[in-house]
């Protein structure tokens, strides 16, 4: 973890120019989504006010780089160029030893790529502060589930290319369906019922991004806060359990083809 | 001429090798296009307007935009890949041939797979155009086809211009997304959503007002609620001008940069 | 004769931000290229070395027109490199090792088809030369197969053939057998041995492998810090930093060496012995040797290596005789 957290502090310029990016997509969204809630004519849209869909966009764009939704290629590449093998050689399991260095990523993403767009937002846009004190402990909770599940989903995306020659289908599958089905580019209670509680049910892309906005802006009350975490934590051993299931197979796999 | 011709060819039957790759590229890349056009039903499915246009109004405007963005992306959109011919010191051999290093760039990748998503950007325009209640005149019909045109020509200096930024800063990863895939995401919606100095940096700093919002507002006859004129609409397209003078000179004061520093 | 590549005064500075305490950061200018003058003759093959960072690169981008030079003249062809950047292209070959001019994806055949457009060569022309390239090099093997599966030493060969398709009066050459197999070595040695024995192209190649500087260049430029050490031949090279033939004689019987005016003893055993020619040839030292019952005599040439290795670690040398 802490090798993580290190190696991600080298990239300076990349993470200045990163947060620059999150930032200015910060503005763009923000004004669109409250020209939506102005052009309904509501208090609220879908439950939200201005304050709430401010405080969702520019949480949204900090999250975006602690989760990591898109650009992590490592096991892929590594598959790729057979260095994978030397990986079963360690005496610690890929799955947990990968989580631990991305959770490293994520911390220092925490710092550097979740401050500079939550700092930037209340000075120009309403901000919504929590009025619960759980809400803070919640959101912690959820935000480290999210990254521990996104990091399961990547995983997954890219033990792929076990098997196949070629991932860039799943890769960009991926790309777009968890940035729209996330959150990312509305909130998805916009959709109507029907659409969102299957969503929010059967995958686990809600449970990616739009959760943790979600518990922070109190959409909900406490109890249905906690339901949607514990929704989570289920998609979050569902999924590692999925991805020590396919890591598995695929050491047998190179072990009995040689690679 | 019959050089650049032959890097196209080179390039074209380099990316057609890999068929079922290529094929994924195609479908795939239409899929970033349909998902902006999706979110802006998603958005109406709340509102009943969105900075003073209605749905049909609005799908001018983004349809317009993801057109110029699609086609722009597509013909000079991967010189972003300077960077990595910079750190890789590729760019030494793009020198040392007797063309000019940014149409040899931009060739040697042109990207056609992208060629699906800017036929469906340009299907999604010609269909706002239909469903929009416009009065066509031929001063309309002309002014339908070259915003377009200027707009995917101010996107190319977009691109080019924000590329550049590699000769100083090498390591600047993201930072032309904001201006590129954010000039995308600013032009898809009316000019009137945004305000403050936020809103005058892009409309007008940058210029990316006049890639769809003005050029729609003169389709569709409508007045423009921040304020300016009418006949803006009309000569909007020529904001291309100034943009490729712009990129011309920062490409080649880059360059210049390139061949004193060699990184 | 004609001076195909005339530099004088060459400089190139670089501005490096070098770590100052934990934080601050200073500029400091460094010179990578030091004053360098060259004129290198129609038909000439040579060899430009230097340790890493001396230079070597440096200035072979200046001359190629990839770096503007930060002071002093520079003209290839009568060219200035920078400014007229694509005309010079059409006049020169450059092979970057590590660089590809290839399509990656493509056979070798159709990166040298999109060449002869590129370079608009007529067909007849590129037809001849792409022809006797195919016969030295043993392209006929794998001129259908694409660059992505080639070996190092198929791809440079191909390079090779690349660079001249257009016919370069000056063929530019950095690094361009590292890591190559032994056998692919020698078919891009006696590849451009041969090309220089016409006389038509002038060669500058760069290399960290002497055995190149030994079977192609008869000149041999040596850079270190910026500036040119060496220019002459090998013969001069060795002449100059005291590096000396060394003749070892073997006895039928033992006997005491003789001394000999212009030659060193640097080993002595009862049956052999070894001199260091200082001044004397090896003749006149056989002369001398003339009463001995001599079995065997071998003559050691000098090797570079030595020579080129002290000269990189700084070790001082004897000057000029």
């Amino acid at each position: 973890m802490g090798a993580g957290f290190r190696r991600y502090s080298t990239y300076r310029q990349a993470t200045v120019a990163g947060a620059f990016t999150n930032t200015v997509f910060g503005f763009l969204r923000c004004y669109v989504l409250l020209a939506v809630a102005a052009g309904a004519g509501t208090a609220t849209v879908a439950g939200y006010d201005a304050a709430r869909l401010a405080t969702f966009v520019w949480f949204g764009q900090g999250l975006l780089a602690v989760v990591l939704l898109w650009g992590w290629t490592e096991l892929a590449d590594r598959i790729r160029t057979g260095d994978v093998v030397a990986d079963l050689l360690r005496p610690v399991d890929p799955v947990t030893r990968y989580l631990a260095t991305d959770l490293g990523r994520a911390g220092h993403a925490l710092v550097t790529r979740l401050v500079p767009p939550v700092l930037t937002g209340p000075l120009f846009f309403p901000f919504y502060v929590p009025h619960r004190w759980t809400t803070v402990p919640l959101f912690v909770v959820s935000v480290l589930l999210a990254t521990v599940l996104c990091f399961g989903c990547r995983y997954l995306v890219n033990a792929t290319g076990y098997w196949l020659l070629d991932i860039r289908g799943p890769m960009i599958l991926w790309a777009l369906v968890s940035g729209v089905l996330g959150g990312l580019y509305f909130p998805l209670r916009f959709l109507p019922d029907a659409l969102v509680v299957p969503l929010w049910l059967l995958t686990p892309l809600p449970s990616l991004f739009q959760t943790p906005l979600d518990v922070l802006v109190e959409i909900d009350p406490t109890p249905r806060q906690l339901w949607l975490v514990a929704l989570q934590a289920g998609w979050v051993v569902l999924v590692l359990v999925l991805c020590r299931v396919v890591q598995r197979r695929a050491e047998r796999r190179l072990v009995v083809q040689g690679g | 001429m019959r050089a650049y011709w032959a890097l196209f060819r080179g390039q074209a039957r380099s990316q057609t090798s890999y068929r079922l790759s290529f094929a994924i590229d195609v479908v795939s890349n239409v899929w970033a296009t349909v998902l902006d056009v999706f979110t802006v039903f998603v958005l109406f499915g709340v509102t009943r307007t969105l900075g003073g246009l209605d749905l049909r109004e609005a799908l001018v405007v983004t349809g317009m935009s993801a057109c110029a963005f699609a086609t722009g992306d597509m013909l000079v959109g991967n010189i972003e890949r300077i960077t990595l011919y910079v750190r890789t010191g590729r760019f030494d051999a793009v020198l040392v041939r007797p063309l000019r290093a940014l149409p040899q760039l931009v060739l040697m990748d042109l990207p056609l797979h992208k060629l699906s998503r800017a036929g469906f950007g340009a299907t999604v325009y010609l269909v706002a155009l239909g469903a929009a209640d416009i009065t066509w005149t031929p001063g309309r019909v002309l002014l339908a086809v070259l915003a377009p045109v200027g707009g995917i020509v101010f996107f190319g200096a977009v691109f080019v211009i924000t590329a550049s930024v590699a000769f100083w800063w090498t390591e600047s990863g993201e930072f032309g997304n904001a201006f590129t895939y954010g000039g995308r995401d600013f032009t898809s919606y009316p000019v009137s959503v945004y305000s403050g100095w936020f809103r005058n940096a892009f409309a007008y700093g940058l210029g990316f007002a006049f890639v769809s919002y003005y050029p729609a507002l003169a389709l569709l006859g409508k007045r423009d609620p921040i304020g300016l004129p009418d006949w803006v609409g009309w000569v909007a397209p020529l904001v291309a001008l100034p943009a490729t003078a712009a990129a011309a000179l920062i490409w080649r004061a880059g360059l210049r940069r390139y061949t004193s520093t060699g990184s | 004769m004609m001076t195909v590549i005339a530099a004088r005064g060459l400089r190139k500075e670089f501005t490096v931000r070098v770590k100052v305490g934990r934080l601050r950061r200073d500029r400091r200018t460094v010179a990578a290229v030091d004053g360098v003058d060259l004129a290198i003759e129609r038909g000439e093959m040579v060899g430009y070395i230097g340790p890493n960072g001396a230079g070597k690169s440096t200035t072979l981008k200046m001359l190629t027109g990839v770096l503007t030079p930060t002071a002093g003249d520079v003209s290839v062809c009568g060219l200035s490199p920078v400014r007229q950047r694509t005309r010079l292209a059409r006049r020169i070959g450059v092979v970057f090792g590590q660089r590809s001019q290839l399509w990656w994806d493509l056979p070798l055949r159709e990166s040298f088809d999109l060449l002869r457009h590129i370079y608009r060569v007529p067909p007849a022309e590129h037809a001849a030369r792409l022809f006797r390239c195919r016969s030295l090099l043993d392209l006929d093997a794998f001129v259908d197969t694409p660059v992505r599966q080639l070996s190092l030493g198929q791809r440079m060969r191909g390079e090779l053939t690349a660079a001249l398709l257009h016919g370069p009066e000056v063929l530019f050459l950095d690094e361009p057998t590292i890591g190559l197999d032994v056998v692919s070595k020698q078919a891009v040695r006696g590849f451009l041995a041969e090309l220089g024995a016409t006389g038509d192209v002038t060669l500058m190649l760069t290399t960290h492998d002497l055995a190149d500087i030994e079977k192609l260049c008869r000149r041999l430029l040596v850079i270190d810090h910026g500036r040119v050490v060496h220019d002459g031949t090998i013969e001069a090279l060795h002449a100059r930093y005291g590096s000396r033939r060394r003749v070892v004689v073997e006895l039928e019987s033992p006997s005491s060496p003789p001394e000999v005016p212009g030659a060193t003893l640097s080993a002595v055993s009862p049956l052999r012995f070894e001199y260091d020619l200082t001044g004397a040839t090896a003749g006149e030292l056989l002369v001398r040797l003339a009463g001995l019952a001599i079995r065997d005599v071998s003559i050691v040439e000098p090797d570079i290596e030595d020579v080129v290795a002290r000269l990189y670690t700084g070790v001082p040398v004897t000057d000029a005789p």
